[in-house]
């Protein structure tokens, strides 16, 4: 037994795991698909007096269309949202991210909300969120609000979540006519954690660049928007020297941290690679399938 | 609450009840609880793969899942695999072409492989060697360089599309 003991509560509603966590005196955990917060409990890196095991809440699981977007709920599995018909033909980062997303036994219990509630900054899905303006769905004890996910993601491991509250679905809007969208990253293996990764979503009106959305992970503390790359790329065709041109902004956007594993100006070069290999794959109409 | 729960479940086809602590791992309960020692532990942070299982027929680290966590649900491991026979040919493949040596990462490795031949029979196809790599990513073999664990799951894959014998020397035989 490597955690320490702590009580354990599985709820059957979203109201029935905030009066669980409001009711707790000491520190709570939402438990979902349990893939980061288990190792965490077994090094001890953190050991909360309750797990509220949400895991079985149905209100929790689904992806359907609502409106001009796609609702995917927060217990969606990571190999529910490599599977999904509708995440591949609306925001097909998402699919093609998930490819990524750890081994696949991890992605048989991991959640599009766990991953997004950590916000880890290396993991794929929050870069994804922030290419595709998604909407997240956060339920408290005053009601549900929503928070772009421009404004979610806020620092390292910190988001707009505030103690006791639980982010319950993702609203993701349908792909734009003339969308081209593709993720890909660098990693040393397959299933480790990118030391770089783009999740780009492009719109084009006959060949022009009428909007670009870069999202990075594992170059800061957060997924990275790119604004001067995405202005370098608006307004004119995706070609040769529009990529040029990319990747010579991307300097004014990344300015990543020495680490142990990677220098910056390792990853900083390995950043400028990797978009121009997306923008590449973008400007010959994109590696995956898009919306109409 | 921390004071042991209630568990209801079913292991290898057999119903089991238990009182555990909410803390113990699905790993420990299978092993100290349960005797069922192949579950094998290595990382316990989801990294080396050896404690991999059946959670209602798709693979799961038993070191990330609370026991509680599996209340009411299915879990089956290699000791109910290897019984059920639905390994016979994988294990025979792994035995003729050396694809173990200290076999600490076996069972795990086994009951993925077997779910990535399961997907892809559903295809009709054989998985490419690539492919198979990356059904292993998440399991760490530091015995063997992972090439004959390749060869023994990609010729399993070819004898159950009728195309190879599994055994070395079998492709001649085509």
């Amino acid at each position: 037994m490597k955690a320490r003991a702590f009580d354990y509560r599985r709820v059957a509603s979203v109201a029935e795991a905030l009066d669980a966590y409001a009711a707790c005196a000491g520190e709570a955990r939402y438990l979902a698909g349990g893939q980061s917060l288990l190792p965490a409990l077994n090094l001890r890196l953190d050991a909360p007096d309750l797990l509220i095991d949400i895991g079985r809440i149905e209100a929790l699981r689904g992806i359907a269309i609502e409106g001009e977007s796609l609702r995917i709920g927060a217990l969606t599995r990571h190999a529910e949202t490599l599977a999904s018909p509708l995440i591949a033909a609306h925001a097909p980062i998402l699919t093609q991210a998930a490819a990524y997303m750890a081994h696949p036994a991890i992605r048989n219990l991991g959640t599009m909300g766990g991953s997004l509630s950590l916000a880890d900054p290396a993991s794929e899905l929050p870069a994804c969120m922030r290419a595709l303006g998604a909407t997240l769905e956060i339920t408290g004890s005053n009601g549900i609000r929503t928070v772009p996910a421009d404004d979610f993601f806020q620092d390292l491991y910190e988001t707009a979540l505030v103690p006791g509250e639980m982010l319950t679905a993702v609203h993701v809007p349908l792909a734009a006519s003339g969308s081209r969208m593709h993720f890909t990253e660098i990693a040393r293996r397959r299933g480790d954690y990118a030391m770089v990764g783009l999740a780009a979503n492009l719109v084009l009106a006959e060949g022009i660049v009428t909007s670009a959305r870069l999202g990075f992970c594992s170059v800061g503390p957060t997924p990275m928007r790119a604004p001067a790359t995405e202005a370098a790329l608006t307004g004119r065709p995706l070609d040769g020297d529009a990529i040029t041109a990319a990747r010579a902004a991307l300097g004014d956007d990344l300015s990543p941290d020495d680490d142990d594993s990677l220098s910056a100006a390792a990853r900083m070069h390995l950043a400028r690679v990797l978009l121009g290999r997306v923008l590449a794959a973008l400007g010959e109409g994109g590696a995956e399938a898009v919306a109409a | 609450m921390s004071s042991p729960q209630p568990l209801s479940l079913t292991v290898n086809g057999t119903p089991v009840r238990h009182f555990v602590e909410p803390r113990l791992s699905l790993a420990d309960f299978l092993r100290g609880d349960l005797g069922l020692t192949g579950t094998h532990l290595g990382c316990e942070t989801g990294a080396c793969g050896a404690c991999i299982v059946n959670l209602d027929g798709q693979p799961v680290h038993a070191c990330l899942m609370l026991a509680v966590q599996a209340d009411g649900l299915r879990v089956d491991t290699i000791e109910g695999l290897s019984e059920a026979g639905t390994l016979a040919d994988l294990q025979a493949a792994f035995h003729a072409r050396n694809a173990l040596q200290c076999g600490f990462c076996t069972p795990g490795i086994l009951v993925v492989a077997h779910d990535c031949l399961g997907a892809w029979a559903a295809s009709g196809t054989v998985p490419s060697r690539e492919v198979i790599r990356d059904a292993l990513s998440g399991n760490y073999c530091r015995c063997t360089g992972y090439e004959a664990i390749v060869d023994a799951i990609e010729s399993v894959a070819k004898a159950r599309a009728g195309r190879f014998d599994p055994q070395p020397g079998g492709e001649a035989a085509i």
